[in-house]
């Protein structure tokens, strides 16, 4: 049960762990790093919640799940009905419950992370949406009635799918336009399976469908139609764009393009989309290299470091990153996972030209690195230390160093105004709304690479924006 | 679902599809190429669109039988389905009044040719052909293009149609004639277009070739189909295909389009293997299905 916040001298329960494939056997699978909890787990880690009459989880989650008004439920046993509840704000919460920054965000702000660790609210948002899928007939899903309106969402990443959900819902018909031949964008694409198994991803999107959103794979917007094809012909009335940051930054030093060096999109696409570990059984292959490099130090640089150790002939995987372990941009969570698993971590290093021999990557050149001042990103500002070049002998460099902004849509439409990097500008910011009427904007095209989370988050905003919209454009013509 | 509505072969390892897909018709320009998916576990492939009726909602596309994926496809039907075709995808070609275009289309690289030397007529240009193979039934399409420009000059590697030796010949007899050449676009092996850029470098010649990278989503997403061009960095899928030839990384690209052959090798060996039984099951289903 959840107690009264009265108590406030009380003892504070530890976390309650949730159980892990042990390191020597998971780095050589694909299936999931954590196990997640029993429903016995769930109810002793939920009964911890205090249920603060001002809840500031609430405020740190960007899509703002009723998170105590959950834990009570699951304390109670209640998982379905806290499933509900979690989805009302939160369409992939099998989804976010994994790879959410949960302690940059809701657990960030739990008051009991004052005196003691804070709830697992991740683990358990994770617990009850896996819940409801292994009893899938008993949440029945409510829409509202039939509005008439059609909205276009293009990209079915997790922007796109938060905007489709939230819209489905409010009642209107839409239809969402995917690039690629799997809808999820990065969540398909980008994020590897054993932190994200795609059955759990294909079953968030079942939802969805069952909310009546048509998913239309293999059409990319810009070319195969333009935004005045969606408006005029095809007579969508408003359109959500959620196209990501789709362009892989280099690093525009010698030897980018030998044979065995690969940005992170290509590398996880491979494996993730297109299955390459699974080759010959799938077509698209993957070299077989014994000892990769990783450049970077984000959640990407870090999946591809640990898909690359998972795969049968790697011997040795380096992630090399060019600040220390303080300011990696990785999740804990992650760092932790990678380092038990045997990643060897470089840091203050940053290469500087890629060797090769016969076409193919040998070695990589780096120099040595020191943190000086906070620089605009608020970390320290790595600066290189003179004559400290040395080499390293790697057979692939992985490159994961962000993305830009794809521009095949703004291309197509001259009226969509974007800054000078490509990305979206918004006329109207509350509600995510483009120079263009009719058309909003959300995610990474919008903000440059971020979070799951945030891309929901500006997904569900438009949605809102969306709605009042298309509402209101009837209330004016009548 | 795409389904194949007419297919033939053209020559002992080229093969013509007429591919149903509406949506891809009603927008595909010359240049621009389409990604294929064969079935759940294939591989996306790019391939270039050499026709396209909007009015019918039909593609078409020529198909070299060189690997795993398009011997597959050698084995295909009309009436059969292609899982996943996305388009068109790449930049068209810039179609103006240039003047005088050649356009070298070398063996299966003149299917891609086709569209371009077309829209170059209609639009006005003199239009001078050059299509070369290596011998006499590999000169596929010459019919269509000589409907399509207003030269045609064929070339093969051993005589055994037109004149005897490489489209470049012809090109230096063209440029020692003194045709005003304003532009050269030229579509066929990598080994091909470096030489015809080659060529036209000292005449100074604007020359454009049609890069085939290896490539796996076709937006810019994977940073495969990198090509360097003027010393940049250029993604072929959309900054491209086609690239001033003066300009590109020959040796660079012709090092990555290595990457993938021990496991091409290997896929399509195998894969030969499994159909030895399998060829004839299609057969003997055709007959009675």
């Amino acid at each position: 049960m959840a107690k009264n916040e009265k108590s406030k001298q009380r003892y504070i329960a530890p976390r309650t762990r949730a159980p892990e494939q042990n390191p020597e056997e998971r780095s050589k699978n694909f299936q999931e790093v954590s196990l997640g909890y029993t429903p016995a787990m769930a109810q002793l880690e939920a009964s911890r919640c205090v249920q603060c009459k001002k809840p500031k989880c609430v405020i740190g989650c960007p899509v703002r799940v009723a998170i105590p008004d959950f834990l009570e439920q699951v304390a109670k046993g209640d998982f379905l009905e806290a499933a509900r509840i979690v989805k009302e704000s939160n369409a992939l919460p099998a989804v976010t419950g994994r790879v959410c920054p949960q302690e940059d965000q809701c657990e960030k702000h739990c008051v009991i992370g004052i005196k003691g660790e804070p709830l697992a609210i991740g683990k358990l948002e994770r617990f009850v949406a896996d819940y409801e899928h292994l009893h899938q007939e008993v949440n029945t899903i409510e829409t509202a009635p039939p509005t008439g309106k059609k909205i276009a969402i293009i990209g079915a990443g997790p922007a796109g799918l938060a905007a489709a959900s939230d819209l489905a819902k409010l009642g209107h018909e839409v239809v969402i336009f995917e690039a690629l031949h799997k809808p999820g964008g990065v969540l398909f694409y980008g994020i590897p399976e054993f932190r994200l198994p795609k059955e759990i991803l294909e079953a968030e999107l079942d939802y969805l469908k069952r909310l009546g959103i048509e998913i239309k794979v293999n059409y990319v917007i810009g070319k195969i139609k333009t935004l005045d094809d969606l408006m005029g012909e095809d007579g969508f009335n408003a359109i959500f764009i959620g196209t990501g940051a789709g362009l892989p930054y280099f690093l525009d030093i010698p030897g980018e393009n030998l044979n065995g060096v690969y940005s992170a999109n290509e590398f996880l696409t491979r494996i993730n989309l297109m299955h390459a570990w699974e080759f010959p059984v799938f077509d698209t292959p993957i070299h077989h290299h014994k000892i990769f490099a990783v450049i970077g130090g984000g959640n990407t640089a870090l999946d591809a470091a640990r898909t690359a150790l998972r795969l049968p002939t790697t011997e040795k995987v380096m992630l090399i990153y060019r600040r220390s372990r303080e300011e990696l941009p990785a999740r804990l969570e992650e760092v932790e996972h990678a380092e038990a698993e045997g990643i060897e971590f470089h840091y203050l290093e940053s290469p500087t030209e890629i060797k090769g021999a016969n076409g193919w990557v040998s070695k990589i050149v780096c120099q040595k690195m020191e943190l000086g001042e906070p620089d605009g990103s608020g970390r320290k500002h790595p600066r290189p230390v003179e004559n400290s070049a040395f080499s390293i002998k790697t057979d692939a460099v992985i490159i994961a160093l962000g993305s830009g902004v794809n521009p095949l849509i703004a291309k197509s439409a001259s009226d969509l105004q974007t800054d000078s990097h490509g990305h979206i500008e918004l006329a109207d910011p509350d509600i995510n709304l483009t120079s263009r009427p009719g058309v909003f904007a959300g995610g990474d095209i919008v903000t440059g690479a971020a979070t799951v989370i945030s891309a929901m988050g500006a997904g569900k905003k438009a949605a809102q924006g969306i709605h009042h919209y298309v509402m209101k454009v009837k209330k004016t013509l009548i | 679902m795409f389904k194949i509505l007419k297919k033939t072969q053209l020559a002992p390892q080229v093969f013509y599809y007429l591919l149903h897909a509406p949506d891809i018709a009603k927008k595909a320009l010359p240049g621009q190429f389409v990604i294929i998916r064969l079935d759940e576990t294939g591989e996306r492939i790019p391939i270039t669109i050499s026709d396209f009726d909007p009015i019918d909602g039909t593609l078409t596309f020529y198909v070299q039988a060189v690997g795993k994926t398009s011997l597959e496809m050698s084995l295909m039907h009309a009436g059969d389905f292609i899982l996943d075709v996305v388009g068109p995808l790449g930049n068209s070609s810039q179609i103006d009044l240039f003047g005088t275009v050649a356009l070298v289309g070398g063996g299966f690289g003149i299917a891609a040719i086709h569209p371009i030397a077309r829209a170059l007529t209609q639009a006005g240009n003199k239009t001078i052909s050059i299509l070369g193979a290596r011998t006499e039934e590999l000169v596929i399409l010459e019919k269509e293009m000589r409907t399509a420009s207003t030269d045609v000059h064929v070339v093969t590697d051993d005589g055994s149609h037109g004149a005897i030796g490489l489209v470049t010949d012809i090109l230096q007899i063209l440029i020692d004639k003194k045709e005003p050449i304003n532009r050269v676009i030229a579509i066929g092996p990598l080994i091909m277009m470096k030489a015809v850029a080659d060529l036209t470098r000292p005449h100074k010649i604007p020359t454009f070739l049609s890069m085939n990278p290896i490539m796996i989503d076709g937006t810019g997403m994977c940073g495969a189909c990198r090509v360097t061009v003027n010393g940049e960095m250029k993604f072929a899928c959309v900054d491209g295909p086609e690239f001033d030839g003066h300009a590109v990384d020959f040796e660079g690209l012709l090092n990555r389009l290595k990457t993938y052959i021990p496991e091409e090798t290997e896929a399509k060996e195998k894969y030969l293997k499994d159909t030895a039984g399998k060829c004839r099951i299609a057969e003997v289903s055709q007959i009675y299905g």
